[in-house]
């Protein structure tokens, strides 16, 4: 029998290696799953390299696993938003790497990386500094720039309802990077708001097909980031 | 040194304004972070305008009423929004599929700097101080197939926006169609940048003295 569900947050996480390539869904709070980047700062791995459009707010989830200093590198495409205190302090120490990509380049990045597309030509970036080192080409009488795929051995992301199976539907923008790291991470880990039985998900609804998906776990009341930065929350607790 | 000058020209809600006029019916449009939002209020009635957002949703509606916001329906600048009948969600891949795949017809962004052949600098000043952050400016000047800007035609401390060549990091190289500016609306042409309309008590001779971009009446 396929049983995806697994018991708790803790449990979900289990295995996160120092080292690892974790990617993170979201797009600010809207789909962050701020649970599961809890129990990955309770696990304690090291050393991360971190892909995820942006880079947390306040002093709780990703912000939070960045301040716990378990991130080396990120690869994202907008690294502030109004409340990010943590990247930007320890980019100006130089204790974080930075790998700034344009957003549709990482979108592409990643769904290459989960479909078996090694690499790909886009029109975003040429002639500007973030492609410079990287191979161009022209199609057509128009150049192009080389956009290498990006694999993950984890991704963390947040969706509305699964079933045991790992088939997944979102929340309106939610959804944003969910799909494509789902299929890009040799272990995709998810965090429900519920759970619910097989075939209570329209087959014609079902936004990420099982197989892309490794654990499930339910978090019946995630958190919004908004308010716990507005309370000024810190993770731990 | 404008309003020195007693050359206001138009305010920001008319240089929206501006730019709502030139959007036809029917049009897929996606608007820049700040003053590009304004221009979705401003639309004349009797058209109907989709707009994309990036982060997933196509057919964007206004601001919800206080206590209905949902914080994961957020718009690219990650405020609270609806969605209108018939809008769709979709993940990060199919949203710059509609971008980079040339499907969007208009994108209004903000500028720094806009050069005399439509290059566009906008996503840092280039400073080692501060973090470089892009999101997705370079894949929609890359994709869309009208590229406008929205922008004063000089900084706070009166220095040209509109320039022969950007001294910033380029967004896109020849990508800027039409700059509307408080003092006057600019297309990108190839002989130079036309004049298409001057706002009240501005002249041509005050939009050359300011700028070392070559300009046409």
């Amino acid at each position: 029998m396929i049983d995806k569900i697994v018991r708790d947050t803790a449990d979900a996480v289990s295995g996160i290696f120092d080292g690892a390539t974790i990617m993170i869904s979201g797009f600010g709070e809207a789909g962050s799953p701020v649970e599961l980047i809890h129990a990955l700062i309770d696990h304690g791995a090291r050393e991360l390299t971190v892909v995820s459009n942006n880079t947390g707010s306040g002093h709780v989830g990703l912000a939070a696993l960045i301040e716990n200093r378990q991130v080396r590198k990120m690869i994202c495409s907008f690294p502030r938003t109004t409340n990010s205190k943590v990247f930007p302090e320890l980019y100006h120490k130089g204790d974080i790497e930075l790998e700034l990509v344009p957003q549709g380049s990482l979108a592409e990045r990643i769904r290459a990386g989960g479909a078996g597309i090694p690499a790909f030509y886009t029109p975003a970036s040429v002639n500007t500094p973030l492609a410079e080192g990287k191979e161009t080409r022209v199609f057509n009488g128009q150049t192009f720039v080389l956009e290498h795929a990006i694999r993950a051995d984890f991704s963390l992301v947040k969706c509305h309802k699964a079933d045991r199976h790992g088939n997944l539907v979102y929340n309106k923008t939610a959804r944003n990077f969910g799909p494509i790291m789902c299929t890009a991470a040799e272990t995709a880990i998810v965090q429900a708001r519920e759970v619910v039985p097989l075939g209570a998900i329209d087959p014609e609804v079902v936004v990420t097909p099982g197989i892309f998906v490794g654990r499930v776990v339910e978090v019946r009341n995630p958190a919004d980031e908004s308010k716990l930065v507005a309370e000024d929350r810190r993770y731990p607790w | 040194m404008v309003n020195g000058d007693n050359k206001t020209g138009w305010d920001v809600q008319q240089m929206a304004q501006k730019v709502a006029m030139d959007i036809p019916d029917g049009a897929y449009v996606n608007l820049g972070i700040g003053i590009p939002e304004m221009v979705s209020g401003l639309v004349p009635e009797g058209r109907e305008v989709i707009y994309h957002t990036e982060n997933g949703l196509l057919g964007m509606g206004p601001v919800p009423p206080t206590g209905a916001e949902d914080p994961e329906l957020i718009n690219a600048g990650k405020k609270c929004v609806t969605a209108i009948p018939g809008a769709s969600y979709f993940h990060h891949a199919d949203s710059f599929t509609m971008i980079r795949g040339r499907h969007i017809d208009i994108c209004v962004l903000g500028a720094l700097q806009v050069s005399e052949t439509g290059d566009l600098a906008n996503w840092s000043t280039g400073e080692p101080s501060a973090i470089p952050a892009v999101g997705g400016a370079m894949d929609l000047v890359a994709g869309v197939k009208t590229i406008y800007v929205i922008s004063k035609y000089l900084t706070k401390t009166g220095a040209p926006k509109i320039v022969k060549q950007c001294t910033y990091p380029l967004t896109g190289k020849g990508v800027v169609d039409r700059i509307y500016t408080d003092l006057a609306v600019l297309d990108v042409t190839v002989r130079g940048l036309q004049v298409r309309e001057l706002a009240p008590g501005i002249s041509f001779e005050y939009l050359q003295q300011n700028t070392e971009a070559k300009l046409i009446r």
